[in-house]
């Protein structure tokens, strides 16, 4: 990882007798898109705020950029794009007027562009009010990337979004991305994560129970490959062949479903097998276990790792 | 400069766009203004001495009084101060910004009640103008302020409501805009000196009208100066950026040091 554009250290946060946040440390380089994982009252938003200087940690030591987001939110303003879980801009506020607003506080040239881009060209005069959820939060995302930070932090950017804009949202965070900005997403959507993220952190109980890229987090749970076949005459479905790596299976309509620790040979095996008994393949999926089984696998074991 | 200009103009156009912002900066003082100046001089030829300025500071009055605290309450509580804040807005241009917005509407409507109170309502016209145009203004920074104020301590609209009222009515009811100061008991004249409305109308008639006042319209002025900063200062010290942030500077009592300047102008009365 390059040097660190983002630095958790021990930190710590409590609501009265409520610990929301406790003692969690982790790092995120530049271009990177990081991604904060957990379930509802995991901590994510918590964290989020502390590192926006919305709220005030408790312990522990947060740099953002370098800033300190407690002691110069007026510095942080600057190099830091945020997204907000609930994106707040007066109902009476048009959208391109909130452009210019914001823009002008930043110092930076009006992005009407960016507008285009998010699809709101036609609500260019609408208020803000007037824009459907989804609208309001990719206008929230064009007001966050408008001044071109060099860290964008998104809170649950595509909650509520139609697929068509998540796919819009998606491809600008790539792009992003390959333009050298670093992302901090904090989401329950593991799909999305594991599409879009370099890294993951999942966050239960206020604890950081597992890190690491989303592949290796799959590959590091006990989680098997399904091995899914159908052929022509279903000699599969006859014989209780066993094949080497394979747990279990099971029957689904026309497919024979193989649960293997190690799909390789499963899947050499069963091709060789079909060919001796003159059978014909039809179908053939492997499908690996997926950040959100890996997610749940988590969960249920309380976070234990 | 460009951002506080943007800010600005976006804040007086919601002035006119939001529906309850227009009531209380327009539709209300005008149509009390009409309905007061129609009735008020059949019952009391007198009133017509000092119909243009005590419509002017009702005016003043309701716009910053009554129509500016519930909108910083209700952005706080949408999250829109998260948003300025996380955008680099500062609290100063937050809470001074609507303050300019709403004084400049309610100057606007001072404009017209003075050129229509004098024309069309024969209602006295000030000596000094120059003193009139100046403590209008003063005035409006005193309210303007005071609401400002109101809402950084409201916890909701609730809230807003009660404190503005308790500011409003009794302003209304002895603050010297109806009746002059003048002819309330005694008893009731020092609760008087506590309201800016009172203060205002004994500077304006002193200073513009060079008409005989229980207080020292020099005094009434400072009051009102003294009132501006304090108020001022006190909401920047005491605003919250978020309602769900419990870490807030200050007790929301400290508001009430506010009324300093109001009570010292007491001694001169007793």
């Amino acid at each position: 990882m390059s040097d660190p554009v983002l630095k958790v250290n021990d930190f710590t946060k409590a609501y009265g007798d409520f610990v929301a946040v406790s003692g969690i440390s982790f790092e995120v380089g530049q271009g990177e898109i990081f991604g904060l994982l957990g379930p509802n009252g995991a901590g994510k938003t918590t964290t989020l705020e502390c590192l926006e200087g919305l709220r005030k940690p408790d312990s522990g030591r947060l740099a953002v950029m370098g800033i300190n987001p407690e002691k110069d939110p007026g510095k942080l303003s600057k190099v830091v794009g945020i997204q907000l879980q609930t994106s707040g801009l007066p109902a009476n506020m048009k959208v391109d007027e909130a452009m210019r607003f914001f823009c002008a506080y930043h110092g930076v040239p009006v992005r009407l562009d960016l507008i285009e881009r998010m699809g709101l060209a036609e609500k260019r005069t609408a208020q803000f009010h007037q824009l459907s959820t989804g609208q309001q939060r990719r206008m929230a995302l064009a007001l966050a990337v408008a001044h071109n930070p060099p860290l964008i932090i998104l809170d649950e950017p595509t909650a509520g979004l139609d697929v068509n804009t998540r796919v819009e949202l998606h491809a600008l965070m790539a792009e992003l991305r390959n333009n050298g900005t670093t992302i901090l997403l904090a989401t329950h959507d593991m799909a999305e994560a594991e599409k879009m993220a370099d890294r993951v952190a999942i966050l239960l109980r206020g604890r950081i129970v597992a890190s690491g890229s989303p592949t290796d987090l799959t590959a590091a749970g006990a989680g098997l490959t399904k091995v899914s076949v159908r052929t022509e005459q279903s000699i599969l479905h006859q014989d209780n062949k066993v094949f080497p790596a394979v747990s279990q299976q099971a029957i689904h309509e026309e497919y024979i479903i193989y649960y293997s620790s190690d799909p390789g040979p499963t899947v050499s095996a069963v091709l060789e097998y079909i060919r001796q008994t003159d059978d014909r393949l039809i179908d053939l999926r492997v499908e690996r276990p997926s950040l959100e089984e890996r997610f749940l696998e988590i969960t249920a074991e309380g976070g234990i790792q | 400069m460009t951002a506080f200009v943007n800010h600005f103009a976006f804040e007086f156009k919601t002035g006119l766009r939001n529906t309850n912002q227009l009531f209380i900066n327009y539709l209300f003082p005008f149509g009390f203004f009409l309905m007061i100046s129609f009735i008020m001089p059949q019952i009391n030829p007198g009133f017509l001495d000092t119909m243009v300025p005590a419509l002017v500071i009702f005016a003043v009055l309701a716009s910053n009084i009554l129509g500016l605290p519930s909108p910083i309450v209700e952005s706080r509580e949408a999250g829109i101060f998260r948003s300025f804040k996380i955008n680099g807005v500062p609290a100063f241009s937050i809470l001074s910004i609507p303050v300019f917005s709403t004084i400049f509407h309610s100057l606007i409507t001072s404009a017209v009640i003075t050129v229509v109170g004098i024309l069309l309502f024969d209602g006295l016209a000030p000596i000094n103008w120059t003193a009139f145009v100046l403590l209008t203004i003063l005035t409006a920074f005193t309210c303007g302020t005071l609401g400002a104020l109101i809402g950084v301590i409201s916890n909701n609209t609730r809230a807003t409501v009660l404190w503005s009222q308790l500011i409003f009515l009794p302003s209304m009811l002895i603050g010297g805009l109806m009746m002059p100061l003048s002819i309330l008991p005694s008893a009731v004249q020092p609760f008087a000196a506590l309201l800016p409305t009172t203060q205002a109308m004994q500077a304006m008639l002193g200073l513009a009208y060079l008409q005989e006042t229980v207080l020292n319209p020099w005094v009434a002025t400072g009051v009102l100066l003294a009132s501006t900063l304090l108020a001022f200062s006190l909401a920047v010290y005491l605003f919250n950026w978020d309602s769900k942030n419990n870490s807030r500077r200050g007790n929301p009592l400290m508001a009430l040091l506010v009324l300093v300047p109001y009570v010292i102008s007491l001694f001169l009365i007793l």
